[in-house]
């Protein structure tokens, strides 16, 4: 671990050269209300963050990052279009790894636009690949889009589709539920007693608790609905797999995608905006024939991004995080923006892994 | 010096560990009166009790204050990250039996699985405005297995006790708690989901790994080892 002071410099360093790009500087309190980081990210949050509290105020979250606050920020009083950065300390349990730090600095860049959204994505990749060139790091690039947009277009239910798109960030249930709505997952057997229940209320114990018996109805119903429901076809299940599998350089995942869509309208649009974004960077100089893209980059760590995501990694050093990463969070916007929503693309870089790797300057 | 064996300070868990360690020929018990937390070792020499509250067995473990400790597998796993880098388990010593479980109302006749669970949660969430509530005191425990088990939009909410009146009270939707045979959880017209058992535990007699051993320690410990058959 470098020195302090060396990282805080370090830190000042990167805000500045961010700033020189055009980005106004900001700063966010440490403390953040838990509420709204709970409503957002769900009990799993309390594993990464450290949550405190006071008498007035009720809990509260040391800082485990700055998108939020920033977001918020700019819902409240930003002007339009707009780009930010700030450096900081973010903070995060470690419970399963004592090395890791759990107080580290990171320096940001988000970019608020409206227009063409992918020149957007490809100035932030392009302005973390240029600092970080000299690391000579892999960069890794995704879009979480492609996949929402495949789940989108499925012919299925709509509740179908809700309950896989909830899921997008946790594999491993979304794998579950494709089972499922594909039939190739058995039915359990206490869901088919209940289905062929003539009343599968009849003869239940007394009913306790918030939940009531018309939202155990209601539930049951939905789930003799979706029991007439067809499955989604094996074609549609090995579209998603393919897509998923996509994992080649730039250029060929997309030649890729595009034979995918062919059979898949749906995911058009997304694979449309990749192929934007892909000029995008070539426009910045970015050499997208080695630029690598996995389709399900960033699948479950970064649940906040909804569009491009990217990631720069140490290869040589297995045991570090990512240096930098980022994506595209149009949907956090929409979240905290209380009716209001604006596109949204950014990344953090944690200088002290710069400097752990020898400095890029 | 000598080792140090913490011990439960009251209940059951105290006079089952008392039977246990009189059964391998050495007796443990209170010096004086009932109210006093010293206690003796007979049987075999170097060993000192120390009387503790179970729950904070695995703390003194972690610190290396005491070499050798009782508790039950689902305190230690609760409250130590990485248990097994802190503690090793020398024996399982067959009582304090107890299941950790996520159990939900009877009458939810609709939810019998974490699938179910997750998908009423949703829905309730939609419905009341907050997320489903799940009352436990093994926060950690329970939130890494719904982690696992990619069950979303829960909260939990802590419960030190009678946890199974949570729901009635409405407190909390559906409660996660050691259970040893149920009976509880019946009479307060809860059931345990089929894949919804997270842990089973027993009382289980620790090594602290952080505890510097001095060679006449060291010693005892592979005497009391020997005692107790222990490999």
């Amino acid at each position: 671990m470098p020195e302090r002071a060396a990282t805080l410099a370090e830190a000042a360093r990167l805000r500045g050269l961010f700033e020189a790009a055009g980005a106004q500087p900001v700063e966010t309190s440490v403390l953040q209300p838990a509420e709204v980081l709970l409503d957002l990210y769900g009990e799993d949050i309390r594993a990464r963050a450290y949550v405190t509290s006071d008498a007035l105020r009720g809990e509260q979250m040391l800082r485990p990052d700055f998108t939020v606050p920033v977001v918020q920020m700019h819902m409240e009083h930003g002007a339009e279009p707009a780009r930010y950065t700030y450096s900081g300390e973010v903070f995060r349990r470690q419970e399963e790894d004592a090395r890791r730090p759990n107080e580290y600095v990171q320096v940001g860049f988000e970019i608020f636009e409206r227009d063409a959204p992918e020149a957007s994505d490809a100035e932030v990749f392009s302005m973390f690949f240029n600092i970080l060139h000299p690391l000579r790091l892999r960069a890794a690039t995704g879009d979480t889009g492609i996949l929402m947009a495949a789940v989108d277009g499925l012919r299925t239910t709509d509740r179908r589709k809700a309950a896989l798109r909830r899921h997008i960030w946790r594999p491993r249930r979304f794998r579950a539920l494709v089972e499922r709505f594909s039939g190739r997952a058995p039915v359990p057997e206490t869901r088919a007693a209940l289905l062929s229940a003539r009343d599968p209320m009849a003869g239940a114990w007394p009913l306790i608790g918030l939940r009531g018996e018309d939202e155990i109805i209601r539930r049951i119903n939905a789930l003799r609905e979706d029991a007439q429901t067809a499955p989604i076809s094996e074609t549609e299940v090995d579209l998603l797999d393919a897509i998923l599998a996509v994992r080649e350089t730039s250029p060929n995942a997309l030649e890729r995608l595009r034979d995918i869509a062919v059979d898949m309208a749906a995911i058009q649009g997304a694979v449309d905006r990749l192929a934007r974004r892909l000029e995008a960077l070539d426009r910045h100089g970015i050499d997208i024939a080695a630029l690598d893209f996995e389709a399900s980059y960033g699948r479950t760590q970064m649940e906040y991004y909804d569009g491009f995501v990217f990631g720069f990694h140490a290869e040589n050093r297995p045991d570090l995080p990512p240096v930098a990463t980022g994506g595209r969070y149009d949907a956090l916007t929409r979240q905290l923006g209380q009716g209001r929503e604006i596109p949204a693309v950014g990344g953090v870089i944690r200088p002290g892994l710069v400097l752990d790797l020898g400095g890029v300057s | 010096m000598s080792l140090k064996l913490g011990v439960p300070s009251k209940g059951r868990l105290m006079d089952k560990t008392v039977e246990w360690f009189a059964r391998h020929g050495i007796a443990l018990g209170r010096s004086g009166s009932d109210r006093e937390y010293a206690g003796y070792v007979k049987g075999i020499d170097g060993v000192e009790l120390v009387l503790l509250s179970a729950g904070e067995i695995p703390r003194e473990l972690a610190a290396g204050r005491i070499h050798l400790g009782v508790t039950g597998t689902d305190l230690i796993r609760e409250k130590l990250g990485q248990w097994e880098q802190q503690v090793e388990e020398l024996a399982p010593l067959g009582f304090g039996q107890a299941d950790l479980v996520i159990a939900v109302p009877h009458a939810w006749v609709d939810v019998n699985t974490l699938d179910d669970l997750d998908a009423a949660a949703a829905a309730f969430r939609l419905r009341h405005g907050f997320r489903l509530r799940i009352a436990t005191k093994y926060h950690r425990l329970v939130r890494e297995f719904l982690r696992e088990a990619g069950v979303a939009d829960y909260q939990l909410v802590d419960s030190q006790g009678a946890t199974e009146g949570t729901i009635k009270n409405e407190t909390a939707e559906a409660i996660a708690d050691i259970t040893s045979s149920g009976d509880t959880l019946r009479a307060n017209h809860l059931k345990i989901l089929e894949d919804g058992l997270i842990l089973k535990s027993q009382a289980t007699l620790c090594r602290a790994r952080a505890a510097v051993l001095a060679d006449d320690e060291r010693a005892t410990l592979a005497d009391l080892r020997a005692r107790l058959e222990i490999d």
